[in-house]
């Protein structure tokens, strides 16, 4: 295992070759933002939010894609990195209908958690009030499309972890949508173990347990890292 | 900032919008602290005070989404006539439950309240002098005039609501702590 060297907002740090900056910088307690990244389940950069400065690179880089490279200099909290996600975190509030005083995880939401943490009080963007479907079907479980931020955490737990691949996207942009199956009703996919693991993991309200009020539920994830442990260490420990 | 006129008590006046009225019940919920404030300004209105005109005020607590035409008239009258305009709660500031029905259109709306769900179908009410009209889509506050300050909440606190107020009063920044959006 070949160790790398970097320094991440002035302070040096090591990590091994072929491990993302993200996960080095937690490693180091430096909490790099993020929406899509979830322990357990490969990285997509889909967010955007994790991006970082390095020294000598004219783009950003989402640090979740990016391995660490010996002698990179990495800045992760500059204005220039708060103002873009304040306004990625504003664009996600804009695209769809996130009524957050009539949703199951108000006060216990990623999505909220962040514009708090960024200062965000209201904003800025013209809101788009799409027309958007709740699938309630399934028997324990529902969708709400208006509470989606399209992160794919869902899709990954459910393909890698659960091995149902269940979830998926269709359209592009703005027009994704998650679907179950080949867009059937969630009630209805075949392919679905009613197992709940995309519930637990999904960073909003958007699939939630049924049976839940306002405020009411509280995301659990800690059966990713008993799995993931058993998984890679063959340890059965919680 | 220096909200604070000639007889040195700050003004306040406080508007009810498309809202649910809970974040007026938020700021009821300050209790003795009522007491603490008035002794330092002056209410000059508010959704219960019989006013013809919009009195001149420091600062302004607008609790609602602009939903209809008789919204749109009156935000823009408060805006002139206030020094500091404070979005206060979701409504005001995200347009939140009240603007739940943007998905759909007014006639969709009007329709199935007044029509498709109704036992006595007495007709479908619309703008006129008497009952102002929908506006097309409910906007949050500060999409139709300049806000000042923002109080997220559903409602806000009555902490929130009592050190945002003292502050503006007391000329200083509202502090931001324990703060959540949406």
């Amino acid at each position: 295992m070949s160790v790398r060297t970097l320094e991440i907002d002035g302070k040096a740090v090591t990590g091994v070759a072929g491990q993302s900056i993200f996960s080095v910088a937690w490693d180091n307690g430096i909490h790099i933002p993020r929406l899509c990244h979830v322990g357990g389940v490969s990285d997509v950069g889909a967010c955007r939010l994790c991006m970082v400065e390095v020294e000598g690179q004219r783009k950003l880089v989402a640090a979740c894609m990016t391995p660490v490279e010996e002698g990179m200099v990495i800045r992760t909290n500059t204005e220039q990195l708060l103002a873009h996600r304040r306004l990625i975190v504003e664009l996600l509030f804009a695209e769809r209908n996130h009524i957050c005083a009539v949703c199951v995880v108000n006060g216990a939401c990623e999505l909220q958690d962040l514009a708090a943490s960024l200062g965000i009080d209201h904003v800025r963007l013209r809101y788009r009030f799409p027309t958007l479907s709740v699938d309630t079907s399934h028997e324990r479980f529902g969708l709400d499309h208006n509470r989606c931020v399209l992160c794919s955490r869902c899709i990954r737990v459910c393909d890698e972890v659960e091995g149902a691949h269940t979830w998926d996207f269709s359209g592009r942009g703005v027009n994704s949508l998650l679907i179950s199956d080949l867009g059937e009703a969630w009630g209805e996919s075949e392919s679905c173990t009613s197992c709940g693991k995309c519930v637990q993991v999904c960073p909003t309200g958007a699939l939630f347990a049924k049976g839940k009020m306002v405020s009411e539920m509280r995301k659990d994830r800690r059966f990713l890292k008993y799995i993931v442990t058993a998984r890679e260490k063959h340890e059965w420990v919680r | 900032m220096g909200a604070v006129n000639g007889n040195g008590k700050a003004t306040l006046a406080t508007v009810w919008l498309g809202g649910c009225s809970g974040c007026h019940m938020s700021l009821l919920d300050l209790d003795e602290r009522l007491l603490d404030l008035a002794s330092k300004m002056e209410l000059k209105a508010s959704p219960l005070t019989d006013y013809k005109d919009f009195p001149e005020v420091d600062v302004v607590l607008v609790e609602g989404a602009v939903a209809n035409s008789e919204h749109l008239e009156h935000i823009r009258t408060v805006r002139e006539r206030s020094k500091i305009l404070v979005s206060f709660g979701d409504c005001a500031v995200t347009g939140n439950v009240t603007a739940m029905r943007n998905a759909f259109g007014v006639d969709d709306v009007l329709n199935t309240a007044y029509r498709d769900n109704s036992t006595v179908i007495i007709g479908i009410p619309v703008g006129n002098h008497i009952v102002p009209g929908l506006l097309e889509r409910v906007r949050p506050v500060h999409e139709v005039v300049k806000v000042d300050y923002f109080l997220p909440g559903c409602p806000p606190s009555a902490d929130a609501i009592f050190e945002f107020v003292a502050a503006l009063i007391e000329g200083r920044e509202p502090s931001l702590e324990g703060r959540k959006f949406g």
